[in-house]
């Protein structure tokens, strides 16, 4: 299980699939690519494209 | 404006907006606001941050009462927005500084706003330092605070953090620090600026302060760059916690009803609604939209944990403004509200669903049932808007 971390390139918010964003309805657990296509970063509302794997 | 020594050597050398009352074409900055800059006089001279564009000459001649301008080495652009980075092509072009610091989204932010052309730009990540001299500054991105590209700088030997928008209070004044003005006054304008600007990104504001007291930083000044200065360590903690408070949106027992109307139908409703709310003992406060604008609503909302919404039905909707508040509203982001509906309509009644609708979409937790009423409340209907009242009266002290 990949379990990586990504990272928002516009505020630098990280995505952390142990913890999902429940607020946005997504389940911890569900891995970066498995996000909707249309999910934002729930701090600046950047699109998926615009994140970068952590590292 | 004449300059004020801040401290040895360090100079506020901003301006003072008198008379601009809509503030960046969203809110309203009904006692004016200042664009703060700051000098610093060392081994290399250096300018942290602009003004707005209209105020560039005065700016250059309030520099010049300190040092000649043309001296200038270094410039900071904390920010790009061009209330601090109004001046910064026509600085660039008068001083021709040997670098100017921004943060990496900074350098993005300026490449799209001045578009320039072999500008020495240099790029500082957080914890990058830079001597003056007798002095070093420490860089700190603080993204989101309130745009990507925002930026503190801490110059350590002084104790002192330009803070850039983060602590900004919109008040034209001569004074230049907190202690100097009424402390109620200082509080209203903060939070003002807060609800309007800053609230989206209270989770960003925790974390920020967090790191930034993981720091272990010694300050004994907080320099933002509108307003007023926090000066000595009573204030810099005070400005501090005043933040981590509005940060953390914890419900308090007040109640906004907030609404539009065409027949007064909405409005009678309206004032139903309060006297419920005080029935339950919370405090409340009406505006009618008309009266007031958006930014003055979210600066209300800032100190209630309830909010009531009214509007008619026109045309299958809500009012315009009504919508548009809500709009303004949503992007603003409040947390940990109740909240209720009400309105009149001629024959369709969307009203009440919509703002429902609204109001659910933005995670408030929206009490049942809504109140409608087709054209004008009787006695029954204005007891069910009391009880609408009792009912998020209710709501809210549970979550107190
Ligand atoms: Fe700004
Ligand atoms: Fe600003
Ligand atoms: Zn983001």
């Amino acid at each position: 299980m990949a379990q990586d971390r990504y990272v928002c390139t516009i505020c630098g918010y990280t995505y952390d699939p142990k913890q999902g964003d429940p607020d946005g309805g997504i389940k911890p657990g569900t891995e970066f690519k498995d996000l909707p296509e249309d999910w934002t970063c729930p701090v600046c509302g950047a699109s998926k494209d615009q994140f970068e794997k952590e590292g | 404006m004449r300059p004020v020594e801040i401290k040895k050597d360090i100079f506020w050398v901003g301006a003072v907006d008198w008379s601009t009352i809509d503030f960046h074409g969203y809110s309203l900055a009904r006692k004016g606001t200042t664009y703060n800059a700051y000098l610093v006089k060392d081994e290399k001279i250096t300018l942290f941050d602009t003004v707005k564009a209209p105020f560039c000459e005065e700016f250059i001649e309030t520099i010049a009462q300190v040092v000649d301008p043309a001296k200038i080495d270094y410039i900071v652009a904390n920010h790009l927005e061009p209330d601090h980075a109004g001046c910064l092509a026509r600085l660039v072009e008068l001083v021709k500084p040997e670098k100017i610091f921004v943060s990496p989204m900074g350098k993005r932010s300026l490449e799209a706003h001045f578009h320039p052309q072999g500008w020495p730009v240099e790029e500082m990540k957080t914890g990058s330092t830079l001597s003056l001299g007798k002095r070093t500054v420490t860089f700190i991105e603080t993204r989101m605070l309130h745009w990507p590209d925002s930026m503190s700088s801490y110059l350590a030997e002084d104790k002192l953090l330009i803070t850039n928008d983060a602590f900004g209070q919109n008040l034209a004044t001569t004074e230049r620090f907190a202690d100097e003005i009424d402390r109620s006054k200082l509080r209203a304008a903060m939070s003002a600026y807060y609800g309007n600007i800053v609230l989206p990104y209270s989770s960003v504001v925790e974390k920020t302060l967090a790191a930034i007291q993981g720091m272990n930083l010694d300050i004994d000044m907080l320099a933002p760059d509108h307003g007023l200065i926090f000066r000595g360590e009573a204030d810099v903690r005070y400005a501090i916690e005043t933040y981590l408070e509005f940060a953390a949106q914890k419900p308090k027992n007040r109640a906004l009803v907030v609404y539009d109307t065409m027949w007064h139908s909405t409005e009678k409703m309206a004032f139903a609604v309060v006297d419920g709310l005080m029935d339950e003992g919370v405090s409340a406060r009406a505006m009618h939209l008309k009266s007031f604008h958006q930014s003055d609503v979210m600066t209300e909302l800032m100190y209630c944990g309830a909010l009531a919404v009214g509007s008619p039905t026109l045309n299958n909707g809500i009012l315009p403004g009504i919508a548009g508040l809500l709009t303004y509203m949503k992007g603003l982001r409040p947390q940990n509200k109740v909240a209720a509906a009400f309105g009149s309509f001629g024959w369709s009644g969307e009203c009440v669903n919509i703002l429902k609708n609204l109001l659910t979409d933005m995670n408030f937790e929206v009490v049942e049932p809504q109140v409608k009423v087709k054209h004008v409340p009787d006695k029954d209907v204005l007891a069910q808007c009391v009880e609408l009242g009792r009912t998020l009266g209710r709501a809210l002290k549970a979550k107190l």
